[in-house]
């Protein structure tokens, strides 16, 4: 409490008056001096608390680093990164390529399904829904959000593959990538309409009753005036989600397969980087072997991705703060 | 352009009303193609939960919860999968709640404004954009190999905790700064100590909104399978876990072993678990809203 008036005074939500009252003669302090050490205690406590995340993204990066620089002294990165043959599970071909190709061709699949719903879904929520659509589609996109990932999987194999694909595109192999893109489309969808439909919701009405005056529709205004203002948290939402169906797991283990393919067939079996991660734990892999370190290895992508879509999409965030504040 | 150059060169009034018409058409049109993008989102729930309740709804029975899974379909239960999933989520919220509210107390009552604090904000944003799998491959490591706790409740609880505790701290600081400042003002004036003020003034006015964050968070942990796959539930168990140490499976894995088995009798008793579960996380949904609207307070 030694510097808190003039020290603490700016940060948000804290209170300026935080320094200790001044000690009186007149008032009994037999209990301050416990106090100022149980009060020292419990600070130093909620420290450690808030400073446990940093614990747990230092212990993820060791991890993965150690791991992955065990596994390199096995299979040279090169081979890593610019191998086009995966066949870990027998332990012998260590490119990733393949994996890769599987996890972006879920993500596009997924995003041709979320982003035009998404955006749509943002606009009319945003700009034309009533009160009486908005409270029941709301709360269906947040129930939409909450659904596990391992019932998007079940209906994906059960319900999308053999009612909806394979009526229409009797190709359609009982895993494939297609049904799964779908489900983690659907996935998404809520995160990609509510985070784009706040970016909306925090462009300035002026705007709007400017665009008015001048006799635009409220279609003109939507889509001229508050999707172009709103742009930067609207791309932000896209990358989030991105990087959200990168990093999906169980919905593309249930439905897509487990056949890593460099040139992946959407309406045949993949394998992305998360579904060999499960693949193989599945199994019986013995702790430190070759195919146990190579998890790591493709963590480690994995998670080098997901970080950089995830900054990219803060950057943006950040950046439609500035403009209308 | 060009017709409204021309129709200015002869100075006569550009026909406007068909142009008009054409723009408010347009309207409607697109307005209808919204509000149809955004019903496909209702229309999907429904299909969703209609299939699996059709798919399911035959084989759900009290024995689903009485008994414990079986290579025999008609016999298979998810009792050790019920029981699995309590001792998880109840060791995950023992270590996350204290440690979270703990961190959302001291990022928004304690911590100065400097270049520490700022990490601390950024990190916990970007842990939860990680990739929960990724948890999965930090507990197996860590907790699993490292601290040799095997594959085990503990591990998986602890990995679990570790993978809700940035949502916990991001909805519980929500709740803290929705709390007026005069209220902290009023009880610093009258002598109180900060943690005083945390704990006695802050926290009971912040506590529904924290609740309901916690709540949620923990419903999302029920339904997480990757990390505890990759942490090593096993897929068939059939007793209850009795000690931290113990085998475990839960109730999303124990629904996608019965999902990967090839007879269609297990497809539907996957279906049966799934409703199971999807009424364990409405209700707990159903609590979450309650102590929303029951509780929260506008200032």
């Amino acid at each position: 409490m030694k510097d808190g008036f003039v020290g603490q005074a700016a940060a948000p939500g804290v209170s300026p008056l935080a320094a200790a009252p001044p000690a009186q003669a007149a008032l009994d302090l037999s209990g301050a001096k416990s106090r100022n050490v149980s009060e020292r205690l419990i600070g130093a406590f909620l420290f450690a608390c808030g400073s446990l995340s940093i614990l747990t993204t230092v212990g993820i990066v060791f991890v993965l680093i150690f791991e992955t620089i065990e596994f390199f002294r096995l299979v040279s990165p090169i081979d890593f990164y610019t191998g086009t043959e995966w066949t870990a599970l027998f332990d012998r071909e260590y490119g990733v390529l393949p994996l890769v190709s599987g996890t972006l061709l879920i993500a596009v699949i997924s995003m041709a399904v979320a982003l035009p719903l998404g955006l749509m879904s943002a606009i009319y929520l945003s700009e034309y829904a009533p009160d009486r659509a908005r409270a029941v589609l709301k709360p269906t996109l947040e129930i939409l959000a909450g659904v596990p990932t391992i019932v998007y999987g079940f209906f994906a194999l059960t319900f999308i593959t053999p009612n909806l694909l394979q009526p229409i595109l009797p190709q359609t192999e009982v895993f494939n990538a297609l049904s799964a893109g779908i489900a983690v489309g659907i996935m998404i969808l809520p995160m990609v309409a509510s985070l784009s439909e706040d970016a909306m919701g925090a462009v300035p009405r002026a705007l709007r009753e400017g665009a008015y005056a001048l006799g635009a529709t409220k279609l003109e205004v939507s889509t001229r005036i508050v999707v172009p203002a709103a742009l930067s948290g609207i791309f932000a939402s896209f990358v989030l989600a991105i990087s959200r169906a990168v990093g999906e797991t169980m919905i593309v283990v249930v439905a897509a397969g487990a056949r890593p393919n460099l040139v992946p067939n959407p309406f045949g079996q993949i394998q992305a980087m998360t579904s060999y991660i499960v693949a193989v734990i599945s199994g019986d892999t013995s702790v430190g072997g070759r195919v146990y370190l190579s998890l790591f290895a493709v963590g480690a992508t994995l998670f080098v991705m997901t970080l950089a879509l995830n900054i990219v999409s803060q950057r943006m965030v950040a950046r439609f703060r500035e403009v209308y504040q | 352009m060009s017709a409204a150059a021309q129709s200015r060169d002869v100075l006569v009034a550009p026909d406007t009303s068909s142009r008009l018409r054409r723009r408010e058409v347009q309207g409607r049109v697109l307005r209808g193609l919204f509000a149809g993008a955004t019903s496909f989102a209702v229309i999907v729930l429904a299909v969703l939960l209609l299939s699996i309740v059709l798919d399911g709804y035959d084989w759900l029975s009290w024995r689903l919860i009485t008994e414990m899974p079986s290579r025999r379909p008609e016999e298979a239960g998810l009792l050790s999968a019920l029981m699995g999933t309590l001792w998880v989520i109840s060791l995950t919220a023992i270590v996350a709640l204290p440690v979270g509210i703990g961190a959302a107390i001291y990022l928004e009552e304690y911590a100065p404004r400097n270049w520490w604090t700022r990490i601390l904000q950024t990190n916990i944003s970007n842990l939860a954009g990680v990739p929960s799998v990724v948890y999965g491959l930090l507990g197996l490591g860590v907790f699993v190999n490292l601290f040799g706790l095997g594959r085990s409740v503990i591990s998986g609880a602890l990995t679990m905790a570790l993978l809700i505790l940035p949502v916990i701290i991001i909805a519980s600081q929500e709740a803290i700064r929705a709390v007026p400042l005069s209220l902290r003002q009023g009880a610093f004036a009258l002598g109180a100590t900060r943690w005083q003020v945390a704990r006695h003034h802050v926290l009971p006015a912040a506590l529904p909104g924290i609740l309901t964050g916690t709540i949620l968070a923990l419903s999302r942990a029920i339904g997480e399978t990757a990390p505890l796959l990759v942490v090593g539930a096993a897929g068939y168990i059939a007793f209850n876990p009795n000690s931290l140490t113990d085998q475990f499976t839960v109730l999303p894995i124990q629904i996608f072993n019965w999902t990967g088995r090839p007879q269609d009798d297990f497809k539907h008793l996957a279906a049966a678990g799934i409703i199971v579960l999807l009424v364990v996380l409405l209700g707990m949904n159903a609590v979450a809203i309650f102590l929303r609207q029951r509780f929260s307070k506008r200032w």
